[in-house]
Order: structure tokens, then sequence, then C-alpha cells
């Protein structure tokens, strides 16, 4: 409307807005970019933590051996002695994405290492999700609202946790690709276009590839479907953006070995397939409608509702006992955990046991979206004026997605571009507001302020003109009419529109600084290297790679490393040696038996090394130096385990009065367990009394010795130890033990004083 | 430079030849050093001494507590095995002591313990970290009131005269031995849990360990069978320790008195006692029962490369050669009960090899449908020998993506559906397009 106002003028306006947003988009790309390099500049261009270690080594494989050996890759140095089918159990996309970008490098002869490429995978890929969530916005709420939210989303801190530089981590693909997924369902929803419709459908597949998380889309899509029908909003361009994106994605889906047979077996998919028959069944029901005079039509309506039921009720009876014939109700343990949060920590024990798994605190909340917190509501109540099918979409999509960041810690990395987006709507509905109420008292006024809140309007603006050019079936017409109305209602006073934009501004600058400082700070350290501030200056733990390249430099190739399964892909990837578990928990009952094995005393614990071919342990302990996640710390997690597989393990026997400690006040198990052992053995040496500063107490056993076990290597710091499997002895010594061992070593005895041939006594 | 060169080469050709000795390539042990108690016993018990140079060994005599004595220099062992023929000695002169010698045995070499009564606390603690425990009371012998030596000049009942052998071709050669052996001195009692020890001679159920010259108080400590005389220990490293109660049981005097068993009226001209030392001897200096794998070999049928790994449901052929040492050289090992698993936590497949005769064993068996990191293993243990124990590891990995067959006869009713549909739906598209 304002642009057949403006003729001419205003075209340009536009076209210079576009340059504007533009370059705004291509800022927004870098910021993303570079606020995630404070890794690389503060430490170093490695890779970091666990998993990404593992994606590492299999990207290298990729580069190495190509597409077809990566896809049927039978890893015989994990899992030993079962062996892990990488390929088909291996969210590919990630690594094919890693690979892609360095063949591609590599062609246009750019050489570098597959390491650099993985380094910089995650903060190029999030350059791209700011990117797709302007264009998410855009269809949602314009243009204004698009820029906003990929603003926040380049630098919410808790996106920045999970793709800093060297967190080469399926996440950081994945996001990008749950994004672009529900843009591409909402540009169809929008134009009803068949294209973007298989564009979808692609993108749904790049999904299922990266992340497993692709169970939030297929079945939040399902449900937003439902729920457009429930509301009386079903169009032909629901239909299309749906049914193609159900069938076309489920092939594809099941394209990925790491999924296969599950996209149409497993529980997670069947709201998809529900869904599916049921828009089906309401387009026959409106195309009827429409052939049918009404009178007909209710005839019609009697039939089909009295058939369709009883197809109805056998297929639900069908699907019924389809999922009552498997034992978890056909969900997978983590589903389950997320519909039930109590489930994993009754059942689970080895889901239960990951820090990311756990539900967040309120803290965690702040730290990893910030202000955005607070506008969401701002946000989700910007969206119902007027609520448009896109609109109902993000409103859907937050909800959801604050139940389950709920749930997990892991998936506020879902919240946050919800946040973003809501918080963005906000933002942009308020600066509307604000920049209108001044707009309309100051008709007359050109100066500086002006032209600024104009440019600030005018990205704003260009939404609904946008709208109704495209959306002119559509009911916007109503819609804008009635924003129309509201404009001249909603004028505020001058001042205060001016002291609510500069506190909206320094509420933007509160968050950009703290997203600024989670970056540099809090979520840029690697986890393999460590660094802690005392009043000395600074100090550097590097003991993680000492230990590794200890084991690579001085065993064997063929040996076997036991050690927690958090410890699994780094000593596969960095130390290039056979591991027993990994951190891929696939085998609930060989981790079991690790945990067993560590909870044990030394000899059976022995036993159990020696079976599985184990040649080194390798134990983290933070004792020294003050480093809480180390196995002491986690040990519970292995008695948990082993005792859930191997009942002769009970956690009360850990556990005195109900308290984990390791004081003199520790139970005998405890004590003589070879965890215990195998992270204090010779502890007091350090200091003379035995003082572990992570429990901040002295530890219950200072002296003893290893029978079984010996100590070949511990780090600079004490942080990893590794012991060595002993030969079993090579003679079995007579039964005469006590009086003959006396005898040998200090040749004094019961005996050999009766003879009084001893000259020495 | 090059005569230095020319030195060098002949000085280590020299030291080819002075190290013709132990080796896992020629097991047999060639210098010995024999500890004594006094040089007497070198010509006292000179017809074992004979036995063993003859079969050329070089004998090194030493007294025990020779202040020279030295099982190693700079590291390298100057003797193969040891021979402790000195009962009494409290100390060992020289370097050596217990654990001298224990790690002697723990690095592969052999030992034989002559013990006696009153055998001092140095040769009972020697034998009890081998796993022989000989009676506590210093002063018991074993006596034997049925299956004692009728003889005329020794009447007393400490002369055992035992014929109670160990069934083992191996240890105690083909030939069997005729006449009993006589032993004199301390009994020892062997832990029925520790399989490394053997009892080879073991004294008559109606034997007893005790002090001859007082009363006997209290029941002895040590009866019946359960008395071992002669023992043989096998460690887990295939060293071999011969450990005996009597020292006077390997001289000349038992070695050529005649011998007549109580209560039987056969009269052996010559007492068993030199035939079963030199025939046990052989054994403990690894001239019989010495097994050695070679060329463990697989692959797939039909195919002569050893894969890196195998696929599920693979036919294979696994082969091993096992030689046993004779003294000189390595001969064929015939046995029909050598048996390959296939390995994975535990065995999948089970086979017993068959061999040519020569020395070559080898089945073929198909690999189970069951990936994962398996391991050829050949878990060898009889009684006498040395044990053999191989493994070696191979991956077996599931199919490829391409390896299933393409087609199956099960789908296709499958295949029929999904293109039957297709061309129904396009029959269908050109109908409702271009029939109005």
């Amino acid at each position: 409307m304002e642009a057949t106002e403006n003729g001419k003028g205003s075209t340009l306006r536009y076209a210079f807005g576009n340059v504007l947003s533009f370059f705004i988009l291509l800022l927004i790309g870098i910021l993303a970019f570079s606020i995630r390099l404070f890794s690389v500049i503060k430490y170093e261009s490695v890779i970091h933590e666990f998993d990404p270690y593992f994606n590492y080594r299999v990207t290298q494989y990729l580069t190495k051996n190509g597409i077809y050996d990566f896809w049927n890759w039978f890893d015989d140095r994990t899992w030993y002695p079962l062996g892990r089918v990488i390929g088909g159990t291996v969210y590919p996309g990630l690594t094919l994405t890693a690979g892609t970008l360095w063949w591609i490098l590599n062609s246009l002869n750019i050489p570098l290492s597959v390491e650099t490429v993985c380094v910089f995978t995650a903060p190029i890929f999030s350059a791209n999700a700011a990117w797709a969530t302007y264009l998410l916005t855009k269809e949602v709420k314009g243009t204004g609202a698009g820029l906003m939210a990929a603003a926040l989303l380049a630098m919410v801190p808790s996106y920045i946790s999970r793709s800093v530089a060297g967190s080469y981590d399926n996440e950081a693909v994945a996001i990008f690709a749950l994004i672009s997924t529900f843009y591409l369902y909402i540009k169809t929803l929008n134009t009803g276009s068949l294209f973007y419709a298989t564009l979808n459908a692609i993108a749904y597949f790049y999904m299922v590839c990266s992340w497993g998380g692709y169970t939030f889309i297929i079945n939040l899509i399902p449900m937003h479907v439902l729920l457009c029908i429930v509301t009386g909003r079903y169009s032909s361009r629901l239909y299309i953006a749906y049914a193609p994106l159900v069938v076309l994605g489920t092939l594809l889906a099941s394209l990925v070995p790491v999924v296969g047979f599950n996209a149409v077996m497993t529980s997670e998919h069947f709201a998809s397939f529900l869904v599916f028959i049921i828009i089906h069944v309401v387009a026959l029901v409106y195309y009827i409608k429409g052939i049918l005079s009404p009178k007909m039509f209710k005839l019609a309506v009697t039939l089909v509702v009295s058939v369709g039921l009883v197809v109805c009720c056998a297929v639900i009876a069908v699907l019924i006992a389809l999922v009552a014939s498997s034992p978890t109700k056909g969900w997978s343990g983590r589903s389950l955990s997320l519909l039930d949060p109590t489930y994993a920590s009754k059942y689970i024990p080895i889901i239960a046991s990951v820090s990311e798994h756990q539900p967040p605190t309120w803290p965690s909340y702040f730290m990893d979206i910030n202000v955005l917190a607070f506008l969401v509501p701002a946000g989700i109540i910007a969206c119902f004026l007027p609520l448009s099918d896109a609109s109902s979409f993000v409103v859907l999509y937050i909800v959801t997605s604050v139940y389950f960041s709920g749930v997990m810690v892991r998936l506020m990395l879902v919240l946050a571009p919800a946040a973003c987006i809501m918080s963005g709507i906000a933002l942009s509905e308020a600066f509307d507001v604000f920049t209108r109420s001044i707009k309309f008292q100051l008709p007359g006024v050109s100066g500086n302020d002006a032209v600024k809140t104009d440019k600030n309007e005018d990205s704003v603006k260009e939404r609904p003109s946008k709208k109704n050019k495209k959306k002119e079936k559509e009911n916007v017409e109503k819609a804008s009419i009635k924003s129309q109305i509201e404009k001249r209602l909603l004028v505020l006073p001058l001042e205060a529109s001016v002291i609510a934009i500069l506190l909206l501004v320094l509420l933007g600058a509160f968050y950009v600084v703290h997203c600024v400082w989670a970056a540099a700070e809090a979520y840029s350290a690697p986890s393999i290297v460590l660094t802690s501030y005392s009043h000395d200056g600074l100090h550097v733990f590097d003991d993680f790679r000492e230990a590794y390249a200890w084991l690579r430099h001085n065993t064997e190739v063929d040996d076997k490393v036991a050690s927690w399964w958090d410890y699994g892909y780094q000593t596969t990837a960095m130390a290039n040696r056979t591991v027993i578990v990994d951190n891929n928990t696939w085998n609930n009952t060989h981790i079991a038996t690790v945990g067993t094995a560590m909870s044990s005393p030394e000899k059976a614990a022995w036993e159990i090394f020696n079976s599985l071919d184990v040649k080194y342990v390798l134990v983290v302990f933070g004792g020294l130096v003050g480093y809480s996640s180390d196995d002491i710390n986690k040990f519970l997690w292995m008695v948990r385990i082993g005792g859930g597989v191997f009942p002769h393990i009970k956690e009360p026997d850990y556990l005195r009065d109900g308290q984990y400690r390791i004081d003199s006040q520790a139970t005998p198990t405890m004590l003589n367990c070879l965890m215990y052992k195998l992270s204090y053995y010779r502890f007091v040496e350090t200091d003379g009394k035995g003082f572990d500063r992570v429990r901040q107490t002295e530890i219950g056993k200072k002296y003893f010795k290893l029978t079984h076990f010996e100590e070949v290597f511990t780090t600079h710091h004490w942080m990893v130890r590794i012991y060595k499997l002993k030969p079993p002895k090579n003679r079995i010594r007579g039964k005469a033990k006590k009086s003959k061992s006396k005898a040998s070593s200090t040749t004094t005895s019961r005996r050999s004083g009766t003879r009084k041939k001893n000259p020495w006594h | 430079m090059s005569r230095a060169l020319l030195i060098f080469l002949t000085s280590i050709a020299f030291l080819a030849i002075l190290c013709n000795s132990f080796s896992p390539e020629n097991p047999t042990d060639r210098r010995i050093l024999v500890l004594l108690d006094d040089l007497a016993i070198k010509s006292s018990h000179s017809l074992f001494f004979k036995s063993l140079q003859t079969r050329g060994f070089e004998l090194d005599f030493k007294l025990g507590d020779d202040p020279k004595i030295a099982l190693r220099r700079y590291g390298q062992y100057l003797y193969d095995s040891l021979i402790l023929f000195s009962p009494t000695i409290e100390r060992f002169g020289g370097s050596i002591d217990v654990s001298t010698v224990l790690d002697f045995v723990d690095s592969g070499h052999d030992l034989i313990i002559a013990a006696d009564t009153s055998a001092s606390d140095l040769i009972r603690a020697i034998s009890t970290e081998c796993g022989v425990d000989f009676d506590e009371d210093p002063a018991a012998m074993v006596i034997d009131h049925t299956s004692y030596a009728v003889s005329d000049t020794e009447g007393d009942r400490t002369l055992i005269a035992s014929d109670d052998f160990i069934q083992s071709d191996v240890i105690l050669g083909n030939r069997k031995i005729e006449a009993p052996v006589l032993f004199r001195g301390i009994g020892h009692s062997i832990n029925p849990a520790n399989s490394l020890v053997l009892k080879i001679l073991s004294a008559s159920p109606s034997a007893y360990s005790a002090n001859p010259k007082s009363k006997l108080s209290n029941p002895p400590s040590l009866t019946g069978s359960a008395i071992s005389l002669v023992s043989i220990v096998q460690a887990r490293n295939n060293a071999r320790i011969l450990i005996s109660g009597s020292l006077s049981m390997f001289s000349n005097r038992f070695s050529r008195s005649g011998v007549q068993k109580a209560g039987s009226s056969t009269k052996h001209a010559k007492s068993g006692n030199e035939q079963f030392l030199t025939e046990l001897s052989k054994w403990v200096f690894h001239e019989r029962g010495h097994l050695k794998a070679a060329n463990v070999r697989h692959h797939k049928v039909g195919e002569a490369d050893e894969p890196a790994m195998y696929r599920i449901n693979d036919d294979l052929e696994y082969f091993v050669e096992i030689h046993e040492w004779s003294g000189t050289s390595w001969e064929p090992y015939v046995a029909n009960d050598v048996q390959v698993q296939f390995y994975m936590m535990s065995p999948y497949v089970l086979k017993t090899l068959s061999t040519d005769q020569k020395g070559l064993y080898f089945t073929a068996f198909k690999v189970p449908d069951v990936y994962g990191v398996f391991q050829f293993k050949v878990e060898y243990q009889r009684l006498g020998y040395t044990s053999l124990s191989l493994s070696k590891q191979i991956p077996v990995r599931p199919f490829r993506h391409n390896e299933y067959e393409r087609f199956i006869t099960e789908a296709f009713p499958y295949y029929g559906a999904s293109f039957s549909m297709m061309a129904g739906f396009f029959i269908f598209t050109v109908v409702y397009l271009y029939n109005k």
C-alpha cells in the first residue's frame, strides 16, 4: 500500500534497503564467524573435547579412502573385540560436509589440512545458520525481525558453546539444517510452491544426515499441521508443504544408513504418518465438500465418518499391537527420557550419567540465552498479532523447545534459535512501535535522529507490503487493514518512546557484552588443554595430549587401552590405540564390564581386563591439581552402570551412610577398588599427606602396593595415569608362605632361630 | 679403518660361536653352572655329570660359597642352567642369592635342585618360590616300612626304593624304567592347585616323613603318596626346574648298587637311578618335549595371500607348523589333538587340526556370521610339553553395501508392485490429461 502511495521514490528506497540489508547480513555472517575464533586465538587451532575427535578421525578416513570405504568402514580399533560399523552407525552429514569442503578447497589448489577444515567448519556453518534464521524470521514477520533475529543468533551463547572453532560436532551443521528445514517449510506454507516443498525435503534429508535431533522436526511439523487443521486453517498450501515432506523425506531419511528402517519403524516417526493420514482425510473432505451440495455433503459425512471410524480403529489396533510388541514401546531410550524426564535416571544410568543429559538449572538459561529469556514472551505476543500459519509455527516451536530444553541441558541448543527468532520479532516490533510513535509525533523532523529511525522503520515496513504482494489470496488483507487502525491507536508518548528505544538498545548492548564474554571466556576452552590462573600467573595443563602421545610412541600398535568411555574417542584419535569402550555408548554391557572392572578389587579387575586382552589402563585423576571432572568423581556412575548388568557390584558398598567419600571414613570396598588404587597409587608421595584438592580431603588409604598392575606413565600434573597389566606370575609359589618369605627377605625366622646356625643372630 | 672393521667382524663371528647357547631356535642348554657343597661331590656323583658331558654340556663346577661365582655379567647370563648340589649352603658366594636364582629362572633358564636332610633355608626358600614345600622339620626324612630297599649294608627304612613314576613318555622317555629308584632324603609336598608343578616320583602310600632318630610324638605332617620325592616345575615361560629331596639319588653309589624292594623277590642288578636321572635331565635341559610353532598362515579358500580382514561367512584355511626339538634338530611333531579356536571373547569355532605327519597342521572352516575382532588361538598344553599359546588377531567385517544380492526372489512381488504402479500412474496421467 505504501509502495503505491510513495511511488517511484519509494522503490529506490526499497532498493537501498535491500542493499543495506544485504550488507547487514554480510556483517552478521562475519560476526558469527569471527566471534567463534576466540578459541583459536586464545589457545590453538585444535579439535575440542571428545566427540569432535571421533568426527575428525572419521573425516580423515573419508578424505583418505573415499566415500564408499567410509560407508563400509568397519572399525576394529574401538569397542574391542566387538568392533563398530562406523558407516552404518554414524550420522554422516557433518563428515561429508567437511570432507566436501576440504575436497573443494584442495581442487582449487588451496592446500588446507583436514584438521583446519574441521576446526573452521562450525564457524562457517554458524554464519549460514544466521542467514537461515534471517530467511525464516523474514517469512514470519518481515525483514526487520529477520535481521534482528539473525544478529541475535549469530552470537547467542548457547549456540556458540557448540560451534566455536574446533568444536567439530554434529550440532554445528545440524542447527543450520534445522533452521533451513523450518524456513523451507514456512516458505512452502506461504507460497504453496512444490519447488520449495522439494527443497524442504532435501533440507530435511540433510538434517537427518547430520543429527539425531531430526526427530524434533518430524514431530514438530506434524504438530503444526495438526494445529492448522484443528484451527480450521487447512489449505492446499498446507497440503503441499506437508505431504511431499513426509513422502520424500521418509524415503530420503531411510537412505541414511544409521536411520534406515527406523524411518518407518520407530515410534518417533509415527506422528508424521498419522498426521499424513489425517491431512488426506481432511483434503478429501474439503474436496467432497466442494463438489457436493450441502445436503449431499451431510450424507457423505455420515458415511465417511462411519467408514473412517472403522478404518481408524483397525489402523490404531495394528499400531498398538506393533508398538506393544517392542520392549521400549518403539521409543529409543533417549526419546523416552525426553517424554518422561525421570525415565533415564530410573532405567538407563548410561544416559543419565552424561552431564549434558541432565536438566538445566536457571543460571544455565541465563548463561545460554541471556536477555532473550525475557524477550521471548513479548515475541510470542507479537506472533499472535496477527496469527498467521507461519507465526503459529514459531510459537509451537518455542513452546516445544522450551519443554525439551528443560529436560536436557543439551537441547538448550534447539531452544536458542527459537528464542532468537522470538526475541528478534519482539525487538523488531518494539522498535517498530516506538519509531512509529516518534515519527507520528514529529512529522516534519528530518534530523539525524529521524533518518536513523526511518531506516529502522524502513526495513520493518517493507514487510507488510511484500507480504501483500505475495499473499494476496490470504486473509492478510484484513490483518493489514487492522494493523493500520492499530497504528493510529498504538501511538506512545514521544519521551516514553525515546527512553524505551534507549533502554532496548542498552539491553541489546548488555546482550552483546555477555555474548562476547561467553565466547571469549566460558565456551572457548578446548577441554583437552586446560588453563588456570593463580597468584603466580597462568598455568597450562596439557596432560591429556602428553598421555596420548606417550601411548602413541611407547606402546605396540595393537595394544588395547582400557579407560572409562569418556576418553575412548580421544584415545583412538590421538593415540591411535584400540579401546574397549568409547563415547558412542551403543553397548551397555560392554561399558558395564569396564565399570565393573573399575569397581572391582585388583585381582578381579585384572581378570576382567585380561579376558579383554587389555594391556594398559588409563585413569584420569584430578586430585593433584584440582581438576574436578576426573574419574573418581565419575566413579559412582561406573558403579551404577556396572551394577546394572553385574549385580554383585552394589552401590551402597561404596557409600558410607549414603555419602560418597574417599577419606578414612570410606568403605573398605571403596578403598580396595581398582579405581581408587589406580588414582591414588603413590599419591601420598606428592605432599606427604595425600590431600585431594578436588574432594578437599585427605585420602583414606595412603600406602599400598599394586600386585597386578604396574604404573608405567603419569603425566606432569598427574592428570592422566597409565598402568600396565602385569603378566601372570611365571611361577606359583608354594604354600609355606609366611615363614619362607620372612626367611628369604630378612634371613631371620622362627626356624633359623631354633637351628642357631645363622651367625648374625 | 678396514682393519678395525675386520677385527670387529671376526670378533662378531667368534661371539657367534661363543654364543652357541640356549635360544629359541636352539633350545638345548649348553653351559651349566654346578654349585657344590664340597668338591668331593664332583667325583662321587661323576656318573651323572659324565652323562651330561657326553651329551655335549659344558659343566662348570664351583663351590657354592666361592666368592667369584656370578650368574650374569654386563646384563648377559653366563650360563644356560644351574645345578644346585649344595643342600646345606646358607649363603651363596659372589652375587648370587635367592632373587638372582629366581630371576635366572624367570628369564627362561633351567634349574636342578637337590636338597637333602637338613636342607638349608636358602634351598628351601628357592624351592618354595618354585612351588615345592619341603617338610618343615629339618631333621625329617622319608621313612617307609613297606617299600624300602633291602640292602646288605644299609638296613634302615630311610632308603626308599620307589617305582611310582609319572606316566609320561615325554618326561621319562619311551623306555620303561625297569628298576626302582633309590632315594634317601627329605620329602616334599606340592599344592594340588598348582598347575605348574608335577610329581615325578611319589612315595608309596605307607611312607611318612619324620625324624628317624627320635620317637614319633605327634602324627607326621606329610604322609602317604602325598609325599613327593622328585618333582618338576615348568614355569610359564617354559623354564624347567627339577627338585629332588635327595642329593644321594644322583650319586654313583646309588646308581651302581643293585636294588631289591622289600617284600619283592625280584632283585635288580642295577637300580633305576641312572636311567631315571638321564631321562629326566634330558627333559629338564630341553632335549625333549620342547615344541615350537612356526609359519602360522591363514587365507581364504582358493587364495594364497593373507588378508588383513575377513568378511562374515568367508571360507578360510588355517595352517600352523609345529616342531619338536630333539636335542640336535627340529623334528616334526605328530599329534592328533591340536585344536584351533576362532575366538572373540568365547570360541565361535573350535576345530581339531589335521596333520600331514610332517609337522604341518591345517584346517578349513567358515567364518561365523558375526563381525568383530577375532583371534586365531592355539592353546596347546600337554603334560611334559612346553605350552604353545598362539594368538593372531584378525578382524571380521560385515558385508559391504554392494555385496548383498542385488535382486532377491522373495521380493519379486514388490518389484512388480512398484513397476506396475509406475506404469499405472503414467497411463493415468496420459488419460487424465488428454482425454477431454
